[in-house]
């Protein structure tokens, strides 16, 4: 059981009547009073701002009417998620200060559901990073052990809900950043299908891979929130126009029947105590009723490579944006061109400046073909290869990290270590397929584990169906150590 | 690509990207991008000439609308948040004549 209220929850008792919506702001805010100094995984709390809202919820309520279905529940938002008049800094220099003149749509909808916005949510600049280390406002520490990191981007919003500053939190996840400090944190984090949630009033950062996602205690509060954020917004037009299924439908269904893939040739890197929960999964999904069956996914093992040509050339693109012109920092110059280059130069961190170099390179003329046209040409056959094996399994479990949560500083010196963070992630961006990440037992320093779901395009109703046997199972676990 | 990448490379990249980068910077970045291009030499023995490119992951078409005026963001709104506004308008340094 979860140490505390459940979005669910809450969103039930103020509906009836029964709980304030005030009230449980306060009791938030008051967690957040008590531990955010050490952990810091706000940028910025927008306590009256919340307090408005949760009296307008309240309002709602006593007049005889229904907020919505997360009415009354706090809300963490990472801070490259657009809100009107609210800071949203993207944790970069260049971006300090700046006030989007209008909210993304999944900001939006959150409100329209009665969900009350507390702050926005630390990350890594612009989404780069496994540790929210790269952050120009120092990182954000891990709730379960803060010698240790959080895991990133979206460490902030993994870390509010483990340390019950808020039962949902919203992230963005383009190689992982999502699912891995969900693993990390000991929480449940969803990158739902590409398309399936609007990226309007999302900063991008790679646009073909970036996905908005919820972090919740547990897989119904996930169903609930992705009920609420999902479908289609004329505004994005990558958006898909499919209608919504009922997220929530299959989660007490089992697993009975249903064909789990365990992929053989996956790259090796998971550490023994997360491989060995890993096995536990399979173990207890097959006593519950599933099959197990083997499949390939050849191309899985060019993932990494694929990922970091095309991540950081869409980066290149996306961020030409911050030039000194239009938002954010300016370092004035005596003409536009060096007005540009000092003030990305100030503005942009190393590992910002690092992916705008690589995909710079990568798309540059004599280079072009060999890398970002190979990575393009890799993405095809991992498609491929994960369409054959759904066409034997309904979903794959994997590691979500090959590690349980790192101390800092372990992997700031060599940047592509802390790229193999993202191995078992990174794939789902690539074919634009769902994945989420649900805890599953301890392993290393009683640290939690994360088992990685993934399912086809549109295949979050059995995703969460096999996440939610996990939770199950992970009840009957035994406390501690897998070793 | 199995020649080491060089100073002059990273240089002429920075320039592309807009990036005033330090000496010590491009040292550093020479050496890192280096790094990076070695590990990803696990795909130089692969041939990909009959595969098609994929840019994104879903079969999407064109998004069509009718063309009537929507809303859009107040300019005023906008401007207060630009650095530099004159007349409605971003201001900007010189750009003609500047020699980039």
């Amino acid at each position: 059981m979860p140490p505390f209220s459940t979005a669910s929850e809450i969103a039930a008792r103020v509906r009836s009547g029964d709980l304030k919506a005030v009230d449980v702001l306060e009791q938030h805010l008051a967690r957040i009073d008590a531990r955010e100094t050490e952990i810091h995984a706000f940028n910025l709390v927008i306590a009256d701002a919340a307090r408005q809202q949760a009296g307008a919820v309240d309002a709602i309520v006593a007049a005889g009417g229904d907020p919505g279905p997360l009415a009354g529940v706090p809300v963490a938002l990472k801070d490259n998620m657009c809100t009107r008049g609210v800071p949203t800094t993207c944790s970069s220099k260049i971006l300090a200060g700046w006030k989007p003149p209008y909210d993304g749509t999944v900001v939006s909808l959150l409100q329209r559901a009665g969900a009350v916005a507390i702050g926005k949510t630390n990350l890594d600049e612009f989404a780069m990073g496994s540790s929210t280390e790269n952050s120009a406002f120092g990182p954000t520490r891990n709730p379960l052990d803060t010698d240790l990191v959080p895991g990133g981007s979206s460490g902030g919003s993994a870390a509010a809900v483990a340390a019950g500053f808020a039962p949902l939190s919203f992230g963005s996840d383009t190689g992982g950043s999502i699912r891995q400090p969900a693993a990390l944190c000991g929480v449940v984090g969803v990158k739902p299908t590409y398309g399936r949630v609007s990226r309007y009033g999302l900063v991008a950062f790679a646009s073909s891979l970036d996905q908005i996602g919820p972090f919740t205690h547990t897989v119904a509060d996930a169903a609930l929130a992705l009920q609420v954020v999902c479908g289609h917004d004329p505004h994005d037009s990558t958006s898909i126009a499919e209608p919504l299924p009922d997220y929530s439908a299959l989660l007490e269904r089992g697993v009975e029947g249903l064909r789990v893939g365990r992929i053989t040739d996956l790259p090796a890197g998971a550490d023994p105590d997360v491989a060995e929960r890993i096995e536990q999964a399979f173990d207890a999904l097959a006593a519950a009723g599933a099959t197990i069956v083997d499949v390939e996914v050849p191309a899985f093992t060019y993932g990494l490579t694929a990922y970091y040509i095309i991540a950081p050339a869409e980066a290149s693109s996306n961020l030409a944006r911050y030039d000194g012109v239009r938002y954010g920092l300016r370092v004035d110059a005596p003409d536009t061109h060096a007005m540009y280059s000092a003030t990305r130069a100030a503005g942009f961190g190393d590992e910002v400046k690092r992916r705008i170099l690589l995909g710079t390179y990568a798309l540059s003329a004599g280079y072009y073909d060999a890398y970002y046209g190979k990575a393009l040409r890799i993405r095809r056959l991992m498609a491929d290869d994960f369409a054959k094996a759904y066409a034997q399994a309904d979903v794959l479990l994997t590691p979500s990290s090959p590690s349980v949560a790192f101390p800092f500083g372990s992997k700031t010196a060599d940047p592509f270590a802390m790229y193999l963070c993202d191995t078992y992630t990174i794939p789902a961006n690539l074919t634009g397929e769902p994945g989420m990440s649900v805890p599953f037992g301890t392993g290393q320093n009683d640290l939690p584990v994360g088992v990685q779901v993934l399912a086809p395009a549109l295949g979050e109703p059995v995703m969460l169906q096999v996440a939610a046997e996990l939770e199950r199972a992970a009840t009957n676990l035994a406390v501690g150590s897998a070793s | 690509m199995s020649d080491r990448l060089t100073n002059d490379v990273v240089v002429k990249v920075a320039h592309l990207a807009r990036l005033d980068l330090t000496p010590a910077e491009i040292e550093r970045a020479t050496e890192q991008l280096g790094d990076m291009l070695d590990h990803f030499a696990d795909i130089d023995a692969l041939d990909l000439s009959a595969v098609a490119p994929m840019n994104q992951p879903l079969p999407f078409v064109n998004v069509m609308r009718d063309d009537v005026v929507q809303p859009c963001l107040d300019r005023d709104e906008v401007l207060d948040a630009a650095p530099d506004a004159q007349d409605g308008r971003f201001r900007v340094p010189p750009i003609i004549g500047s020699g980039a």
